[in-house]
């Protein structure tokens, strides 16, 4: 039983949070002892705004089995308008790559303020379980990354 | 020489497929292309010329040198592995056969490019002669005989039958294989083949671009022609794609990169194309900086460079593959066309002058 | 760049380009002369300037195979001394708005003489036909009917093709014989529309996800990465491309493996997203016949879905849809809930 639980998919997962709200709320989540899982690897960036479409595609290559984004909220923008710019291009890049067949599930963007622990470590789970429950990304993976 | 009927040819892709990996045109998507020959993979013979030329079999748009592991503090390098198996490549064109003597007076000559080599060595093709050559083709500048492959067999595909001939000793061996489904050829289908023959070069004797003459493009003409002022001219349309480079059955150039995955480092090599910007970018910087020299290289170095290196030897063979598919229309023809108008007007000029004087 | 065959008529639409064109040169109003030059064979025209009346007689030519978007090289044309007299197709006037709205042309170097346009033509759709060898090509002309095409192989056979048949992908979907922006008008435009812009992105659309990845990774793995696309793109005009930076590990010019295809692909597209006039000319040049437009319209369709209805290059003012933002914009959780109810 214990081995057989080791070799068990163990999805990785890639967070992008804005410097502002979203980290400040895993850190928040972190200090509040909530917990999350251990699968997410968070990337701290100075706004949802900076988070290039080729990050995410970057993210897939190297071995993510999903990609999440987490900014302010709508209006809450520490540089006032970055994240709505960043909203309109995560719907297009994931309508684009469910159109090219990946699983829409693999990506998401979620609105996480400062005080919102609760809410980033809810997500975080709720995304974990997601993407554990699809497997592993095979339809937009790099083989050169995959670990035998 | 022998002869298979044209509906047994899959009987005869099955057997050779059952010992040997077996490369032949396949249509995907649309386009015919060099592909794996599986059960049900859609076989294209009539289609004159692959979109790619074959050349990937044996030189690859990427492939991997080595790779360097990492384990603890142990640090391992492993050198990919050279092609062991046999493999045959059914339905090369002579022009695109031809083109492998090129790239073998590049990778085969001091040092060997082992990888290369190795396939060479491996590898069994059967060429098949232009059944229909097309406008666009000119191997007949280049000294090709579209009616007489010259590879491991040659073969005639007529609307009955193949005709195949063996002319090397892997040739032989591939025909050894498959004797159980060859026949052999009477005197009526030695006729059958002289007939096609005679069509195909009857053909090629009508095609547009037949009569090019090459003159004046020689090592010796070097300078001349890399000063010329009609490359500042030509280029001007050039959108600085890859198309002619990647299509063409003898570049050859590469570029060498490290590809970071994770624990591993892996060591690629990958085609490169001389019309690109970062083309033998050094760390001081680019020696050509402008689309006119990258423009100009591609056909020096096919038709003045590559024959003073190599004994006269163009590195074009014709194809007419870049012809068809520039996305601007330009390609070699037009080239070595307009560098002839050129001469014959400095000719003509400079014999009017003797007149007056 | 080839002279022309002698003896050779003009058509007059093409005859009525060259007199203007020798006008304006003649009276300096513009320096040089962007259009097509007849190439060695009637199907392949050339891009090229011409300086002189005596090369626009010569070399001259305007028929349905001048399919080139002009608008592109205006970019370099815009850094020369002086005007430039460039023939812009109505489809190809789009192209030039963009330009001027990202500041990458100078509208006051160029004077624009919006030409007629009957629907391009593709040497590639005829050979498609199984019409191989083409020695000449008549019915092209742009005062021809324009309805068949009449072709002499040099096996010494006579073929036919429609028109439309031979017709590039975008000029089924036309998107009108208006200029957008020009000096004068030439020439007659024709209707060709005969098929639905999004008929094909909707039929993707609809089918299933494993359907939809075998469908792209199919067409995909045909690339040869030559980067044709890129660079024939009008849109695509960055001085330094993000996939011809070298701190990339991927080789940027071959793909390694199905991974780096998609990513190109979906890159190059998106980098264009909101700016792409639908041109077609990725489509057109893609050595390996990969419908490219797929991926550019499938954008368009989502921004007109999602933000409003929006034609790049309609006019030169605009906020683009990715430079722009309204409060109540859909969520990027959209894609997942359309097609959950798409399935249900």
């Amino acid at each position: 039983m214990q081995i057989e639980s080791k070799e068990e998919f163990r999805p990785k997962i890639v967070a992008f949070c804005c410097n502002w709200c979203s980290y400040a709320g895993a850190d928040l989540a972190g200090s509040s002892r909530l917990a999350y899982p251990a699968d997410i690897k968070i990337i701290r960036v100075p706004c949802s705004c900076r988070v290039n479409p080729l990050f995410i595609l970057r993210a897939f290559e190297k071995g993510a089995d999903g990609v999440i984004m987490c900014g302010c909220h709508p209006g809450d923008c520490h540089y006032t308008t970055g994240n709505f710019y960043a909203r309109r291009r995560m719907t297009l890049l994931f309508s684009m790559l469910d159109y090219l067949g990946v699983e829409n599930g693999r990506t998401r963007v979620e609105w996480v303020s400062a005080a919102e622990g609760a809410k980033f470590s809810a997500t975080m789970n709720e995304f974990a379980e997601k993407i554990q429950s699809l497997g592993r990304n095979v339809r937009l993976e790099d083989i050169r990354c995959r670990k035998e | 020489m022998f002869k298979i009927k044209k509906s047994d040819l899959p009987a005869l892709f099955q057997e050779i497929g059952r010992k040997n990996e077996l490369y032949l045109p396949v249509k995907e998507a649309g386009q015919v292309n060099f592909g794996v020959w599986e059960e049900n993979a859609q076989v294209d013979l009539d289609t004159l010329k692959s979109v790619k030329s074959p050349k990937d079999i044996f030189f690859p748009q990427c492939e991997n040198l080595y790779s360097c592991k990492r384990d603890g503090k142990k640090l391992t390098v492993e050198p990919e592995a050279l092609k062991s198996q046999p493999f045959v490549v059914f339905g090369m064109r002579g022009c695109d056969v031809k083109g492998l003597t090129v790239l073998d007076q590049v990778f085969l000559s001091d040092p060997v490019d082992t990888f290369y080599q190795a396939r060479r060595n491996m590898g069994t093709i059967v060429a098949l002669a232009c059944h229909r050559p097309d406008e666009s083709c000119f191997c007949k500048v280049f000294g090709n005989d579209a009616a007489q492959p010259e590879a491991d067999v040659a073969a005639w595909l007529t609307e009955e039958a193949l005709y195949w001939q063996p002319l090397t000793e892997k040739g032989t061996d591939l025909t050894g294989q498959v004797q159980a489904l060859l026949k052999e050829a009477d005197a009526g289908d030695e006729a059958a083949v002289e007939q096609e023959k005679a069509v195909i070069r009857a053909i090629v004797e009508k095609l547009p671009y037949s009569s090019l003459s090459l003159e004046g493009w020689n090592g010796e003409a070097e300078q001349k022609r890399f000063d010329s002022q009609l490359w500042e001219e030509l280029y001007k349309p050039c959108l600085a794609c890859g198309t002619c480079t990647f299509v063409c059955p003898t570049c050859q150039c590469y570029d060498i990169k490290d590809y970071t995955a994770g624990n591993e480092v892996r060591r690629y090599r990958c085609w490169d194309s001389c019309m690109y910007s970062d083309f033998t970018m050094m760390a001081a910087a680019n020696n050509r900086t402008s689309q006119m020299q990258r423009f100009r290289q591609r056909f020096m170095h096919k038709l003045v460079y590559f024959p003073a290196n190599n004994n006269g030897m163009y590195s074009c063979v014709g194809c007419g593959r870049c012809v068809e598919k520039c996305p601007a229309s330009l390609n070699i023809v037009k080239v070595i066309k307009r560098f002839a108008a050129e001469d014959a007007k400095e000719k003509s000029e400079k014999v009017g002058g003797g007149e007056n004087e | 760049m080839q002279e022309r065959m002698t003896g050779m008529v003009r058509q007059e639409t093409e005859s009525k380009l060259i007199a203007r064109a020798k006008e304006l040169l003649a009276d300096q109003t513009v320096a040089r002369v962007l259009g097509w030059k007849s190439g060695d064979m009637d199907y392949n025209p050339e891009p090229g300037y011409f300086n002189s009346a005596q090369e626009l007689e010569s070399q001259f030519v305007y028929n349905g195979f001048c399919g080139a978007n002009l608008s592109k090289y205006m970019i370099e044309a815009s850094k020369m001394e002086g005007r430039t007299l460039v023939f812009l197709k109505p489809c190809d006037t789009y192209s030039f708005n963009q330009l001027i709205k990202e500041h990458r042309v100078d509208r006051e170097k160029a004077y624009i003489i919006g030409v007629g346009c009957k629907g391009k033509l593709s040497a590639e759709k005829i050979r498609q036909q199984g019409i191989t060898g083409i020695e000449t090509v008549s019915g092209a002309g742009m005062d021809d009917g324009c309805d068949e095409l009449k072709i002499t192989t040099i096996y010494g056979e006579e073929a036919s093709c429609s028109y439309a048949s031979a017709m590039l992908e975008r000029c089924h979907v036309c998107k009108g014989k208006e200029h957008v922006i020009f000096d004068e008008e030439i020439g007659e435009s024709r209707d060709t529309v005969d098929a639905e812009r999004f008929a094909e992105v909707e039929r993707i659309e609809a089918m299933t996800p494993e359907e939809r990845f075998a469908f792209f990774q199919k067409e995909l793995s045909k690339c040869i990465r030559c980067n044709a696309c890129r660079n024939v793109c009008p849109a695509c005009n960055c001085r330094k491309c993000v996939f011809d930076q070298d701190k990339f590990d991927t080789s940027q010019k071959a793909n390694a493996n199905s991974f780096e295809e998609k990513m190109f692909h979906i890159i190059r597209a998106f980098h264009v997203a909101g700016r792409c006039t639908d041109c077609g000319e990725c489509s057109r040049v893609c050595p390996q016949g990969i419908p490219l437009h797929l991926f550019n319209r499938k954008f368009i369709k989502d921004i007109n879905e999602f933000y409003g209805e929006f034609q790049a290059g309609a006019d030169c003012e605009t906020r683009g849809p990715l430079t722009d933002y309204t409060f109540g914009d859909v969520e990027p959780g959209i894609v997942a809930e359309r097609s959950q109810s798409c399935s249900k």
